[in-house]
């Protein structure tokens, strides 16, 4: 039987942490973790979920877990299987939680040397799409037209200028064992795949979508509501790829409505109708190279 | 292990490590100043569905009797709770 939120393990490991009221990334380690159960190794690098769970002598997970260097998460992950495999150890989980930034911009050199050594290791970004820890600047997963302080809306220029990066296939470019898509929005779909990604030897790598309140200009109750829209309006999509072949697990019968989605946050409240449709033509174009090449499930 | 309150706080500097590990889960510290509202829970409503407990992103909400309760020491307020009742078992009250 698969996990749901009755079979789920009741212990939480990580709790009492500093995180804003109704934050998506404390929600996805939170989750991640309950599926991992005691024998998982965290690895943090800087961002908000080393900033909030480690406040010494506030220490807020109940497993073993370290701060890495914001490069470093995948890299000390390799470490830390390796000297447990030394040891003869073998029940347990090394499980990275990197943010956007520490994944996508920094932390990339250290997660693709990893996956080419493949390493046994979990890899978990949770992506609130911009580096929200330090006061809300753009990354490379931050998506077109939002709002943050480096990518300011004035007259001229409208928000971020750039489409998000495309980590998930990057990631799957490698030709990694085990590679998937998830929100927050979809609790029950992201159980399953860390509880699969936990089964498999090799390098395994998830990626969450998890809202933001504080840098997303949302309320703090709509967090999931709102990472439910994103993959509803097709701005984000909910797939695998294992075993050379891509797979998309939810296909939305019809798109919700993306200017709703886009106007209930404060970072995009700015775009103009040209903005949207931008936007809308580009997750058309997305989709239409989805339905190509990825198998429905 | 779930982090747990616990009644001491490192005062001395021999209670404070020299190296950079410390006991996992030791919490000093309750997170339910920082709330404006608190959920409570309508037992007679409640069915027991525990989507409140999946979605919290404190874990705050346990398992009770079949039912749900919560623990107001480290609940923030933020209201996902309410949001996803199904049934409209919770209700955000303000703090007095």
């Amino acid at each position: 039987m698969s996990l749901n939120a009755k079979t789920l393990n009741e212990e939480e490991f990580f709790y009492g942490h500093k995180a804003c009221a109704g934050c998506g990334g404390s929600l996805a380690v939170r989750i991640a973790l309950k599926v991992l159960g005691e024998r998982s190794i965290a690895v943090l690098p800087a961002g908000c979920m080393s900033a909030v769970g480690f406040n010494f002598p506030q220490l807020c997970f109940g497993n073993n877990a370290i701060i890495s260097t914001f490069a470093g998460t995948a890299s000390m992950l390799t470490g830390i299987e390796a000297g447990l495999r030394a040891q003869g150890i073998t029940d347990f989980q090394a499980v990275g939680f990197a943010g956007d930034g520490g994944t996508a911009d920094i932390g990339l050199q250290a997660l693709s040397g990893a996956i080419d050594r493949n390493d046994d290791i979990l890899y978990i970004c949770y992506d609130n799409e911009a580096y929200m820890n330090t006061g809300i600047q753009k990354s490379s997963l931050t998506p077109f037209g939002a709002k943050t302080t480096t990518t300011p809306a004035g007259k001229n220029i409208r928000g971020n200028l750039r489409p998000k990066k495309n980590m998930f296939e990057i990631v799957a470019a490698h030709g990694i064992p085990y590679a998937a898509t998830a929100s927050v929005g979809y609790l029950n779909d992201f159980i399953k795949k860390v509880e699969k990604a936990s089964k498999i030897r090799g390098t395994k790598y998830i990626h969450i979508i998890a809202p933001c309140p504080t840098g997303w200009g949302i309320p703090t109750d709509e967090t999931v509501n709102i990472a439910k829209e994103v993959v509803d309006c097709g701005l984000w999509y909910l797939a695998e790829y294992e075993n050379g072949e891509y797979i998309l697990n939810h296909k939305p019968k019809e798109f919700s409505d993306v200017e709703e989605y886009l106007k209930k946050q404060s970072r995009f409240r700015h775009l103009t109708e040209e903005d949207i449709e931008t936007i809308k033509r580009s997750r058309d174009l997305k989709w239409e190279a989805l339905n190509k090449n990825f198998r429905n499930n | 292990m779930k982090p747990y309150l616990r009644d001491k706080l490192p005062q001395k500097l021999s209670e404070i490590p020299d190296f950079t590990a410390y006991e996992a889960g030791y919490l000093v510290t309750k997170n339910a100043g920082w709330r404006n509202v608190r959920p409570e829970i309508d037992k007679e409503k409640c069915v027991g569905c525990l989507q409140c407990y999946l979605h919290c992103p404190d874990g705050v909400i346990y398992k009770d009797n079949g039912k749900v309760a919560v623990d107001y020491d480290f609940c923030k307020g933020c209201g996902i709770c309410k949001k996803i009742c199904k049934v409209g078992a919770i209700r955000m009250e303000a703090e007095k």
